[in-house]
């Protein structure tokens, strides 16, 4: 779209591309306020959020954010969320050689009795959810792992009695033994 | 130091720790603490305003003007939210300001207390960073780091939000020494084979330009200096955006004016032309490139800047510099000193021919009028009458500041100070307090509009009582002008709510705060009424009555390339300034 000049170091492209940012920040009040005020600000997307206290000796914070968007976007927000002043550092996992390691905790309510039942809770084990609450006409299943495992538990639990699900967004770390 | 004291005394202990010697501010229920310490000194001035948005761009302009930190001291609730334009404004152009906000007890937080208001939340993304003081254990720290933060690396408004409790309670003050921050260190050095890598570029170019900005001035009057040397060592012309006017003297041989959807043929052309930009310390602002698809389509460019998030943000770049611009341009003068070798002196040659073929079109020419003042004219004989005086020009917002920016000669960097980024009416008066605060005895001229000159005349109070004697130039045509330019280009003239009807008679104005009132309609009377504003001792309102209907031109209108411009001369039938603006660029702004 942007043509700016005729001897461009990368190609521009406007193919969005998802993107997973570690992000380091000073556990401070207001910092996770002013990592979504940049998003919001700027018009950035936000897929999925993770936050927590990771180091609780240094008060230090990774926040975890998948992103979608052009390989120019995505090199402004790593620009923009280094710019604010209680961030130490911003990671982005996908421009690593392999992809990163990716997990979702969700918690999913199913309702229901007979067949429903019986089928809700053989897909939970194929899937390997765990059972963490149950009555004689509901489930609450425990399932961790990657976002389209979630996804796909969900969808086929949707005609067997699903009313309620409850995800974590997505945490993640980089592959091998490098840090992130 | 270290000593025990309540936080009230510690943030006037640390404002002349860090060596403040003036601030800005307001009194009121949640600063009383702060208010009783400044009560009890000397070594601090408190400039007291009539509206906390004039505290915050007295605070711009100090800041402009000295290069220190400008500080402003308000209360909670509206103090603060009155204070958010100046905010915003200092952070657009990169002002550093430190903003010492009151705030409700910490017991009240939360509790919609009388005059509370969510001031970190709500000054949040109009700051560089803010602070809510939680407990006076943290205060001193809290203090120094929001100078360390406000002034170094890309400069900018900082708030700290200081409870009442906290104003009271008693702890233990230290000093800004070894102020260091866990997170928070901006790259001054640049990678030497970038700038090595530049410096080869720039020498083997043909039709070279240098594009400079704000960020030359921030870096300091050294920064200054070296773009100097840089220009001399080269040859190579150079312009700047409306915020680095004065870093490169407009006297020099190798300047072409500012650059820009105001800015000269010339500059444009060259930008349009050149083959290799060299951006420093700019931003590649919409105001600065017009179309994107067209801008410099021949060209490599390198763009030095302290902020990595500035770097192919707008403009793909083909070599990225991020540093401080001082350090940059010292490293890239001695680098090219080293290399040996010389610009491509035929190539230049050629070069500036062309551009002397662009400079005779006389852009900035307008129709001289014998019975009407033309604005540009009232510039012409103000930039006349100021020469070799030592001067500050502040303007507010419109066609007046586009004419300053075209018709003022600035020899020297922190003497321009004007609203760019953020464009605020309003600008220009409060921050020319702040600039004659810096410089008492130095002449200062705000270059206003009737329009903008409305939006804090209130601090024509403050002026009289700390004997500022700040002269504003009123460019009155009773409109608003650059909103009226912009109806005629681009709604069919309909003139929606931009004649300002019932002017006030500025004269009287002025006499009603215990200011001089000067009148003039005359261009053969201009001169007389100059003098005579620049002659008196205390604070005037020349009132300057141009040709209402004046267009500032060049333009490149919304939408066009650099080398697309609209000249005035070209523009004098109704139907061409109609028809200037296409229908995609009318849906910009």
């Amino acid at each position: 779209m942007q043509q700016g000049s005729a001897y461009f170091i990368e190609e521009v492209s406007s193919v969005q591309e998802t993107h997973t940012l570690s992000i380091l920040v000073d556990n401070e009040p207001g910092v996770l306020a002013r990592v979504i005020g940049l998003f919001s600000g700027r018009g950035y997307n936000i897929d999925s959020l993770t936050v927590s206290e990771t180091s609780h000796e240094d008060h230090i914070s990774r926040i975890t954010i998948v992103t979608t968007a052009t390989p120019q976007v995505l090199q402004q927000i790593r620009a923009q969320l280094g710019r604010l002043v209680p961030v130490h550092e911003v990671a982005d996992l996908s421009t690593f050689d392999i992809p990163p390691l990716e997990r979702e905790l969700a918690l999913i309510k199913v309702v229901g009795a007979g067949d429903k039942r019986v089928e809700a809770l053989r897909l939970a084990e194929a899937f390997r959810a765990t059972v963490i609450d149950a009555t004689t006409d509901h489930f609450v299943f425990e399932i961790t792992g990657r976002q389209t495992k979630i996804e796909q538990f969900i969808n086929i639990l949707q005609p067997l009695g699903l009313v309620e699900v409850c995800r974590t967004g997505v945490v993640a770390l980089r592959r091998g033994r490098e840090k992130t | 130091m270290t000593r025990q004291m309540t936080g009230a005394e510690m943030v006037i202990q640390a404002l002349k720790d860090q060596g403040v010697d003036h601030i800005f501010g307001y009194p009121g229920g949640a600063v009383l603490p702060i208010y009783d310490e400044i009560f009890q000194q000397e070594d601090i001035r408190h400039i007291l305003v009539r509206h906390e948005q004039g505290a915050g761009h007295a605070a711009e302009g100090y800041a402009r003007s000295t290069g220190k930190v400008g500080v402003v001291l308000v209360t909670s609730g509206p103090g603060a939210t009155n204070a958010v334009t100046a905010l915003a404004d200092a952070l657009m152009d990169s002002i550093p300001l430190v903003c010492i906000t009151g705030q409700v007890p910490t017991s009240l937080i939360g509790t919609d207390a009388f005059q509370e208001c969510d001031t970190s939340g709500i000054t949040r993304p109009c700051t560089k960073h803010n602070y809510l003081v939680r407990s006076v254990d943290e205060l001193p720290r809290i203090l120094h780091e929001a100078f360390l933060v406000a002034k170094s690396g890309r400069p900018g408004p900082v708030v700290v939000d200081v409870p009442k409790d906290v104003q009271f309670a008693t702890g233990m003050y230290h000093g800004p020494s070894n102020v260091t921050h866990k997170t928070y260190h901006p790259q001054v050095r640049a990678d030497l084979d970038a700038v090595r890598m530049a410096v080869d570029m720039m020498i083997n170019a043909k039709r070279p330009i240098l594009y400079t900005g704000g960020g030359v001035i921030n870096s300091g009057s050294e920064a200054c200096q070296i773009l100097r040397e840089l220009v001399g060592l080269t040859g190579y012309p150079i312009t700047s955006t409306l915020m680095g006017l004065g870093a490169y003297p407009a006297s020099g041989k190798e300047w072409l004016g500012m650059l820009g959807m105001h800015g000269t043929y010339e500059a444009n052309m060259a930008m349009h032309e050149c083959d290799v930009m060299v951006c420093v310390g700019a931003r590649f602002d919409d105001r600065i490139t017009g179309r994107l698809d067209d801008f410099a389509p021949n060209s490599k460019k390198i763009h030095i800047d302290i902020d990595p998030s500035q770097i192919n943000k707008i403009v793909r770049v083909d070599l990225g510099i991020v540093g401080d611009v001082g350090h940059v341009l010292e490293d890239m003068v001695r680098i090219w000193r080293a290399s040996g070798k010389t610009a491509d002196r035929e190539a230049l040659a050629d070069w500036w021919e062309q551009i002397r073929i662009w400079k005779k079109r006389d852009c900035l020419a307008y129709r001289p009028n014998d019975d009407v003042i033309m604005p540009q004219y009232a510039l012409q004989r103000l930039n006349e009458k100021l020469k070799g005086k030592d001067y500050y020009i502040t303007t507010e917002v419109g066609q007046h500041q586009m004419w300053a920016a075209q018709f003022m000669e600035f020899e020297e960097p922190h003497r321009w100070m004007t609203s760019g980024g953020l464009g605020t009416m309003g600008y220009g008066f409060p921050a020319a307090l702040g600039v004659q605060t810096a410089h008492p005895n130095s002449i200062v001229v705000d270059i206003a509009g009737d329009g903008s000159i409305q939006m804090n005349i209130q601090e024509l109070s403050t002026a009289i009582q700390h004997n500022l004697p700040v002269k504003i130039m009123i460019l009155n045509n009773e409109h608003l002008g650059m909103v009226r330019q912009w109806q005629q280009l681009l709604h069919g003239n309909r003139l929606s709510n931009s004649y300002v009807e019932a002017m006030p008679d500025f004269v009287k104005l002025a006499d009603a705060y215990g200011a001089k009132g000067i009148v003039c309609d005359k261009p053969d009377k201009l001169d007389a009424a100059i003098d005579e504003m620049l002659a008196y001792e205390g604070p005037v309102i020349f009132d300057c009555r141009v040709a209402k209907l004046a267009n500032c031109f060049p333009m490149i209108p919304s939408g066009r390339a650099h080398n697309d411009m609209l000249f005035s001369d070209e523009a004098e039938d109704d139907s061409k300034i109609a028809n200037a603006i296409d229908d995609a660029g009318k849906r910009l702004v």
